[in-house]
């Protein structure tokens, strides 16, 4: 049985409605892309001046209150294999060959430290059903509230960096993460780990002037000794060490549309674990998608209109009880 | 209308009702295990693998299955097909679980179900979240199911308000149906929405633009598949005659819906260059052409006059289809979604046994409204 | 040790007991790390009437390492060493002097040529001839030349000795090098730098030479591998607060009190190569050693470290490998790091750690299972299908 012309109207009409609704990946009405914000603050993680002595990870442990991760039968010690919901802050270990030479991609090892990068446009926080995932208006830091959240666990599926770690083994878990020490920020205090890194390794301090510390470390000479600032970026203490080569690119500037913490290194950065990621976000992404569908809720309204219609008129010839 | 349905009748308490509710309870005490010790004490879910078994199945193939309403509706509503008008209860009451118990199940799967209720209140929720959308829509979309199923169901009771209600209802079909068309639409394409924030965490083979009307054509196509499917095993089981003379149009329309997916899945691959992938002989290569296998099969065996009036090939024919949409599923949400080397997943027992309580309890519903209320069209007995 | 080796040995040493000798043995034995059967060896070699002789050139030198081996207590030096080997010329203990010790050191040293143990303590001034170090009338250097070629082998006792020490501290006025400096590459010397040295780092060396004949492994600094092979910072016993971020900031603060890490205040434990940690000095107990008493230790065994950086300067903790080192460091630049730290340790997670539930066997069989029960009941259903479409078919026929 062939299809009337009037059934053929109708197929294309509600296909072309059902289409527009469905939509294309064509943007309509792109979302810009989030700019850093001015007063933004963040951590610059320089992995060649890093010595992989982890006083940055027992102090996150001290200021944020997280029992010990235990990772060998004897559950003695606290050696967390990855970030967790115990764990906001872990050093890694890199090592190609016979591990011999630091920060070196062959024969080398390079230390890395993983903890939440508060990106500039976060996925999780477009993800976030309930706004438990929010960005700080002053500081930028992506916090996460317990109050609002429901557990449903879209944020680990955003994040191009898995840090949103869920305490599974919890009857009322939560979602964990690095705050960038919110907590101490209000107080006036900075991030424990900036605070504690012995050897300038973490530093902390506005996003803008952390920009202009790592463009200043890839411009000095590998051999050249060069003073490194300890703690915060403008701070007088400051210590001589000899210049390591690095790559050149400073991780964090524009990826995933740029974050607030950003690494320097030696060895490349997939190498430890860091993804290649286009200059936006995934969040820009998908709200363009949804943002072109549902602004306004506008075509679903004309849709709703139309199928109305079309129904009705159906409905009507048919005569039914 | 009440006259060409009728309920089936007989033994609501058979040997398969009992061996549905058995495994429902065990189910049962295992969902009570997860509320007491967590998540982890009864999933393989992890960090690298949040959305697992429950989400992919329960929600999202439990969805699909349940177009069965939304794909009638779009046949008969507004393609005017008024011929398949006799199949649109039995696709409802199919809809109506589907999405209850996948509504019910996303509640055993979120961590702070007792926040849920954030979900509707506008200061809490972020329209800028895919999730936002999916959770609403579907929440409206159960409540519009049910006011779909409440004239089966006010027909057989013999309250005294239940006629007149069901008149006011009937009156307001239109806007029903209406609503019960675009809903779906919304959130079907949606939950493909879902992955795009994924990023490369997604392989390439799945990760499109076109990951919303991908993921709404084959739930469409999902729909058309159940209600054949279901007509078939519902003839076989009550011991019915086939209705193959209208399945087998539903069928054609399927094969043509599929033929349009394959051929814009395909080209939106080769277009973003990702061909290559497929013939990389790993897992989610190996996936991705079992998935597409599937469709070509359903395709092929519904393009068939010859077959498409066999109820065999039409059984055969659908249940290709549900096993491509579901795998499709599957590979976009859990088989391809890696969130680094390192991590893996496989669903634990427990998470399995839960998942097969739902669907028990979904068969035992079904069992019980068919034979007590006015679904299925009515046989003429001989 | 058995009984009937012990039997070898004589009743008396000298002054000392058979069994208080072989404690010694015992205590080097360990302190070298070898079996505790070499303890019976070394009890031997010691115990042979023929004591090597030993000649004792003193530079620039404080005579602090001398000090050191005098108060050494297990045991007590004098007794042991002097009978143990024949100290033919040493200029603080010899109870000759002038012309008659300097006559000794000669005789001593032509009646055993090739045989005896020269051992230099002090710097040697190289500038203007080496006139600022004169013995008998001879500048040191020449003194050290002289004798060099003559002796079985050649220990630098202290830094100064092994690489010039406080004399050689900026501007270096007299050129003081130490004896491997001043002797160039034909010569091998065994450097026991440190300021002073722990004594029984010498001691064992010594035993290690008289035992088994031949040098203890050495560095590239020519240091025995036993002693100096951990850096500081690897045995403090205050590396906990290290890695913990708990550091003393001022002398006397609470930290200081507590007993937390001095690395700001200046300790140079990450920067110097010794054993100071493990055997401690005087033999009084626990924490008897720099950093135990809550002073930051500045490296005075270290060339390039001690007397060179300033005090207060924080060590360069990055661990250079030699091969890591290929830039020319500037003209008395600090060298960072110790040279020899290779691999970090093993307790690090890698970049990606297995993680995550994977299949089990009963999981895996479960969902085979349904599959294949699904596959089955699905055959079988479109079996039946068949079957009851063909009985309707038979029936339309008929009608």
């Amino acid at each position: 049985m062939g299809l009337s012309r009037r059934d053929f109207l109708k197929v294309s009409a509600t296909g072309g409605l059902l289409a527009a609704s469905a939509l294309s990946p064509v943007p309509v009405l792109a979302r810009e892309p989030r700019e850093r914000l001015p007063e933004a603050v963040g951590i610059l993680y320089d992995a060649t001046v890093c010595i992989g002595c982890k006083a940055c990870m027992a102090a996150c442990k001290e200021y944020n209150n997280l029992p010990p991760d235990h990772s060998t039968p004897d559950s003695i010690w606290d050696n967390p294999l990855d970030l967790s919901a115990k764990t906001y802050n872990i050093v890694k270990l890199y090592t190609n060959g016979t591990g011999q030479f630091k920060d070196q991609e062959t024969n080398g090892y390079s230390f890395i430290r993983r903890f939440c990068m508060h990106c500039v446009d976060p996925a999780c926080v477009s993800a976030c059903p309930v706004s438990a995932m929010t960005k700080d208006h002053d500081t930028g830091a992506v916090v996460y509230n317990k109050d609002a959240c429901i557990g449903c666990r879209y944020c680990q599926v955003a994040c191009p960096y898995n840090i949103p770690k869920f305490q599974w083994d919890q009857a009322f878990p939560q979602i964990k993460k690095c705050q960038l020490c919110s907590h101490r920020l209000a107080q006036g205090n900075y991030p424990a780990c900036c605070e504690f890194c012995p050897n300038g390794a973490s530093i902390f301090g506005n996003v803008q002037d952390l920009l202009k510390e790592a463009k200043r470390r890839l411009a000095l000479t590998p051999g050249q000794t060069a003073t490194y600032p300890l703690h915060r970026v403008d701070s007088q203490d400051r210590r001589e060490r000899l210049v390591t080569p690095y790559q050149n690119y400073i991780y964090g500037k524009t990826d995933g549309g740029g974050t607030q913490v950003l690494i320097l290194s030696g060895v490349p950065y997939e190498k430890l674990g860091l993804p290649t990621l286009p200059g936006e976000s995934t969040a820009a992404t998908s709200e363009t998608l949804m943002h072109s569908l549902y602004k306004g809720m506008i075509a679903p309204y004309v849709v709703l209109g139309g199928l109305f219609y079309i129904v009705y008129k159906n409905t009507t010839k048919q005569d039914l009880p | 209308m009440e006259h060409a349905h009728e309920p089936v009748g007989g033994n609501i308490i058979t040997k398969p009702f009992l061996f549905l509710a058995e495994l429902a309870l065990v189910a049962f005490i295992l969902i009570i295990y997860r509320y007491i010790y967590g998540l982890g004490a009864v999933t393989n879910l992890s960090d690298g693998y949040p959305w697992g078994l429950w989400i992919t199945y329960d929600v999202l193939v439990g969805t699909a299955l349940g177009c069965g309403g939304y794909a009638m509706a779009l046949l008969v509503y507004i393609l005017n097909r008024w011929q398949y008008h006799p199949l649109v209860r039995s696709a409802v009451l199919t809809s109506v679980f589907g999405y209850t118990l996948a509504g019910a199940a996303i509640f055993l799967d979120i961590g702070r179900y007792w926040n849920g209720y954030h979900l509707f209140l506008p200061w809490y929720v972020n329209f800028n979240s895919v999730l936002v959308e999916v959770a609403l829509c579907i929440s409206a979309y159960v409540v519009v199911l049910w006011i779909e199923l409440a004239p089966t169901i006010l027909e057989g009771s013999s309250h005294p308000r239940a006629q007149a209600i069901r008149e006011r209802l009937e009156r307001w079909l239109p806007v029903i149906v209406a609503v019960g068309i675009l809903l779906p639409t919304m959130h079907q394409s949606s939950l493909g929405t879902l992955m795009i924030i994924a990023g490369y965490k997604l392989s390439p083979l799945w990760q499109t633009g076109f990951l919303p009307l991908f993921f709404l054509l084959s739930a469409i196509t999902m729909g058309f598949a159940v209600t054949i499917f279901e007509s078939i095993l519902s003839s076989l089981a009550f011991k019915r005659p086939f209705e193959t003379p209208l399945i087998a149009e539903i069928g054609l329309t399927m094969a043509w819906i599929i033929g349009v997916y394959l051929v814009l899945r395909f080209a939106d691959l080769a277009w973003r260059g990702y061909l290559g992938l497929i013939f990389q002989g790993n897992l989610t290569s190996k996936m991705f052409i079992l998935e597409n296998l599937f469709y070509l099969a359903a395709f092929l065996l519904m393009i068939s006059p010859a077959l498409r009036q066999r109820a065999q090939w039409l059984f055969v024919g659908s249940a290709a289809m549900l096993l491509a949409g579901a795998l499709y599923r599957f590979n976009a949400f859990l088989i391809g979604y890696s969130a680094g080397p390192g991590w893996r997943y496989f669903p634990a027992l427990s998470e399995i046994i839960i998942t097969l309580g739902i669907i028990a309890v979904e068969l035992m519903a079904y069992l019980y409204i068919v034979k007590k209320y006015a679904v299925l069209t009515k046989v003429e007995h001989l | 040790m058995q009984d009937k080796d012990l039997e070898r040995l004589p009743e008396h040493f000298g002054m000392v007991s058979r069994r208080d000798f072989l404690k010694v043995c015992a205590v080097v034995t360990a302190s070298l790390g070898l079996p505790m059967a070499a303890a019976v060896k070394i009890a031997e070699a010691v115990a042979s009437p023929q004591r090597p002789p030993v000649i004792w050139l003193s530079g620039q030198e404080c005579t602090g390492c001398t000090e050191t081996l005098l108060r050494a207590t297990h045991p007590t030096v004098e007794s042991l060493i002097l009978d143990l080997i024949s100290l033919d010329y040493h200029e603080t203990l010899s109870a000759a002097a002038g012309y008659q010790v300097e006559e000794a050191k000669r005789k001593s040293i032509e009646a055993n040529r090739g045989k005896f143990i020269l051992v230099v303590e002090g710097a040697i001034p190289t500038k203007d001839g080496g006139v600022y170090c004169m013995i008998g009338g001879k500048p040191m250097l020449d003194l050290v030349r002289e004798t060099a070629p003559l002796a079985a082998a050649i220990i630098g006792i202290g830094s100064c000795a092994s690489w010039g020490g406080i004399p050689s501290a900026a501007p270096n006025p007299t050129g003081a090098v130490g004896a491997q400096e001043a002797l160039g590459d034909k010569f091998k010397v065994i450097n026991i730098p440190g300021c002073p040295p722990n004594p029984y780092n010498f001691l064992s060396t010594v035993l290690y030479l008289l035992t088994f004949k031949k040098v203890p492994d050495l560095d590239a600094q020519g240091r025995p591998r036993f002693a100096y092979r951990r850096l500081i910072h690897e045995g403090c016993e205050r590396r906990a607060h290290f890695d913990a971020g708990r550091f003393a900031l001022e002398f006397g603060d609470e930290g200081h009190r507590r007993g937390w890490c001095l690395y700001k205040l200046g300790c140079k434990g990450p920067e110097t190569f010794n054993n100071c940690p493990a055997l401690l000095f005087g033999d009084v107990g626990a924490r008897s050693w720099p950093v135990g008493t809550g002073c930051p230790c500045f490296g005075c065994s270290e060339k390039g470290v001690g007397f060179t950086a300033p005090i207060v300067a924080q060590a360069s903790l990055e661990r250079f490998t030699p091969a890591g080192m290929p830039y020319k460091t500037g003209e008395g630049q600090r060298v960072g790091g110790g040279a020899l730290r290779l691999t970090p340790p093993a307790s690090y997670p890698p970049i990606t750690p297995p993680e995550g539930h994977g299949p089990s066997a009963a999981t895996v069989g479960l969902a085979a299972g349904l599959a294949g029960a699904a596959l089955g009941a699905g055959a079988v259903a479109a079996m039946k299908i068949g079957r009851q479409e063909g009985k309707t078919d038979d029936k339309a026929g008929e009608d």
